[in-house]
């Protein structure tokens, strides 16, 4: 059953990103090239799944337990660490030098373009990399 | 910006299935992530998360072809070192657009706060470097 909600969540939020032109990588550099011609259309997006989502989290989080599980995974570290920072600006750089973020680099693998699949095998690797590093014990 | 906001809400939708059913935060980096961990137990879900994503872009594919057209000057080499920054700098800061920006701003996360601010500030200086360093400024 959690399967297939996974499923089912992954689906629509396929939908999600589709429609709302976070595929298309124009977009997304647009957003962020805001020392040029500027395209507004990501704070829909964001506003309009922030909008949804801060509503239905307080309503969801009333409940003792979600359906499925035991208790709520959320996660409730509140420390401000390097950590944060630094990887939340590596993402950052990424994310600007190719216009791809991690959800729309793997719902556009479907359509054959060659740059979604340079994009996401190099993200398992530094994923990977990281895993590894941190198995090591850097990063504690 | 119509199709933004009606893309946006399907997201936060989709966030909010996860979160009523399994009761976990909706993170792609952090799904992929659990994924490639050899410790990870339950991989089950995540996969068919990710397996979700892929046959939703399927079918979005074939409905709009043109939602998927790559309209910039980067090359291949530009996406392999993007691809590594993003997939090491979300496991590092533990989120990405997903589980920082939408899931963590919506239950108004300090630490999602400032991970966002971060990774939208450095997402437009290496747009800024980007065009510099083609000559387009």
């Amino acid at each position: 059953m959690r399967n297939l909600i996974g499923f089912i969540a992954g689906i629509v939020f396929a939908v999600g990103l589709s429609i709302s032109g976070m595929t298309q990588v124009h977009i997304v550099k647009g957003f962020l090239n805001i020392f040029g011609e500027w395209d507004p259309r990501l704070i829909g997006v964001m506003g309009g799944a922030i909008l949804v989502h801060a509503i239905s989290f307080r309503l969801i989080t009333k409940r003792k337990s979600p359906i499925l599980n035991k208790e709520f995974l959320i996660p409730n570290i509140k420390t401000l660490d390097l950590k944060l920072v630094a990887g939340a600006a590596l993402f950052g750089l990424g994310w600007g030098w190719a216009g791809i973020c991690p959800g729309p680099g793997l719902t556009s693998l479907t359509s054959g373009a060659e740059e979604f699949y340079y994009f996401i095998s190099a993200m398992i690797v530094g994923m990977v990399v990281f895993q590894f590093l941190q198995r090591r014990g850097l990063f504690k | 910006m119509i199709n933004a906001i009606i893309g946006g809400a399907l997201i936060g939708i989709s966030a909010s299935i996860m979160l009523l059913f399994t009761g976990r935060v909706t993170g792609i980096s952090g799904i992929m992530g659990g994924i490639l961990n050899p410790k990870s137990s339950d991989k089950g879900w995540r996969f068919l998360f990710i397996a979700g994503l892929v046959v939703g872009g399927l079918v979005m594919v074939s409905i709009q072809p043109d939602n998927f057209v790559v309209k910039s000057v980067a090359t291949n080499i530009d996406y392999v070192i993007a691809g590594l920054l993003v997939g090491f700098g979300t496991l590092l800061g533990n989120g990405c657009t997903s589980g920082h920006g939408v899931c963590g701003l919506s239950r108004f996360s300090s630490r999602s706060f400032v991970a966002t601010i971060t990774f939208m500030a450095m997402g437009i200086l290496s747009t800024l470097i980007f065009r510099l360093l083609r000559g387009e400024i």
